[in-house]
């Protein structure tokens, strides 16, 4: 295996969190982007086709080094590691509003929600999941959430761009026309 | 606000709904409207609305201020249905539009639900590297001490003092003192010499460094002069005058 990429398998070991490409071409910053990309398909075709129990997943926006899923039961009930806590509907209703609406105020997700979405924001917000993207230009200058990084993490995406596209869903809808609203 | 003094009373009886279950009042008409498995375009609004009524009241809901909204918003709705108009009128706006496109839009944001949910159930099979982060230190315990405690623990402090190191003393690889002394010493003898007396026979390399340096030295300090015939010809040492020497 090239010297990099076992730099790179040592880096990815080390961290617990995906390591995007920018962040491991501060190992070497002499590799170059393009031989780290190579380095990163030649470890993960390595634990792909070798006897692992992990292998390397590219998500949110870099890499990482997951245990295999047919040993999720074993590991999970000899409580090496915990599940992330499940999201409750409404804190999914509000990631997918605010995941699709990016930025995204709290009057119009309250609206589309139809209930008092505050509280559920602000807790999304402690796990960091959304964050204060900006302020918008309305009245008051309204605070404007969007994802973070982590959104992506725990949900196994790459990047926004493995959201199911609106057009998907069963459900067609048009977009939102200001007009229609009230 | 208009709300009924008297709710409808229910279509469907023995319809038990757990109100938990639901994230707000758009949840729970979608849910009334797939079960009864009507067209949520074209909404029975009057039943609907019954309907709600009666599971709010049900439930002893009438405190939370979004479904009681709702229940109002439809029964406005329901109202304006019963509003006659004319045959074919365009300008007649469906009054449940607007309700309808919220209902799509949220039934959308479900769809999306699943999706997430699913999502992350299928990311919660594969566990990253374990991190747990550092407790925070503890703070430090109040000081609690008596005398007898502080002598003893000074005299442990003093006791950790280590005895004072001898230092090993190493021979300097160059001797420049020993080579100025060398010549000085054959300066006193003698008005000239040659390099030979001074370094000697067997001579090592540090010897000739030393030497060279020595004489490099007190040449500039105007105790004697060196001198060559050409290149390679043996230096020859001469003691300055008395006048010029330091």
């Amino acid at each position: 295996m090239n010297p990099l990429a076992k730099l790179v398998e040592a880096a990815l070991f080390a961290s617990a969190r995906p390591l995007t490409v920018d962040e491991l071409l501060t190992l070497d910053p002499s590799a170059g982007a393009t031989a780290v990309r190579a380095a990163l398909a030649e470890l993960r075709d390595a634990f792909a086709t070798g006897d692992h129990g992990v292998e390397l997943i590219e998500i949110a926006q870099g890499w990482q080094f997951l245990t295999r899923r047919e040993y999720a039961e074993a590991i999970d009930r000899a409580q090496f590691a915990l599940r992330p806590r499940r999201l409750s509907p409404a804190a999914l209703e509000t990631l997918a509003i605010i995941a699709y609406r990016q930025p995204v105020g709290r009057i119009e997700v309250d609206e589309i929600r139809g209930v008092d979405s505050g509280a559920v924001i602000e807790k999304l917000s402690e796990r960091g999941l959304v964050e204060i993207v900006t302020r918008g230009e309305g009245l008051g200058r309204p605070l404007l959430y969007g994802t973070t990084p982590q959104f992506l993490e725990i949900l196994g995406l790459k990047d926004l761009d493995e959201l199911p596209r609106l057009e998907e869903l069963s459900v067609a809808l048009r977009p939102p026309a200001p007009a229609e609203l009230e | 606000m208009s709300a009924p003094t008297n709710p409808v009373t229910q279509d469907s009886a023995g319809f038990v709904v757990e109100l938990e279950q639901f994230s707000g009042p758009l949840d729970l008409l979608l849910h009334l409207i797939h079960e009864d498995e009507v067209d949520i375009t074209d909404l029975p609004i009057a039943k609907i609305a019954d309907q709600f009524l009666a599971v709010i009241s049900e439930l002893g809901l009438n405190q939370a201020a979004d479904y009681l909204e709702m229940a109002a918003r439809l029964l406005r709705i329901k109202a304006q249905m019963l509003l006659p108009r004319r045959l074919g009128d365009d300008e007649w706006e469906d009054p449940r539009a607007e309700l309808v496109r919220r209902l799509l839009e949220y039934q959308q944001i479900r769809e999306l639900v699943e999706w997430l949910g699913a999502a992350a159930a299928r990311r919660a099979e594969q566990f990253g590297r374990g991190f747990s982060p550092e407790p925070p230190a503890a703070p430090p315990a109040p000081l609690v001490i008596d005398l007898n405690d502080l002598l003893a623990a000074a005299e442990r402090v003093i006791a950790l003092i280590p005895e004072p190191v001898l230092h090993r003393v190493v021979p300097r690889p160059l001797d420049v003192e020993g080579a100025t002394a060398r010549i000085q010493a054959l300066l006193a003898a003698r008005d000239t010499f040659g390099w030979g007396d001074v370094v000697g026979a067997r001579s090592t390399i540090v010897d000739v460094l030393s030497t060279f340096i020595a004489l490099l030295e007190l040449a500039k300090r105007g105790a004697l002069h060196v001198h060559q015939e050409g290149p390679f010809a043996p230096i020859q040492i001469r003691r300055e005058s008395p006048r010029e020497a330091r």
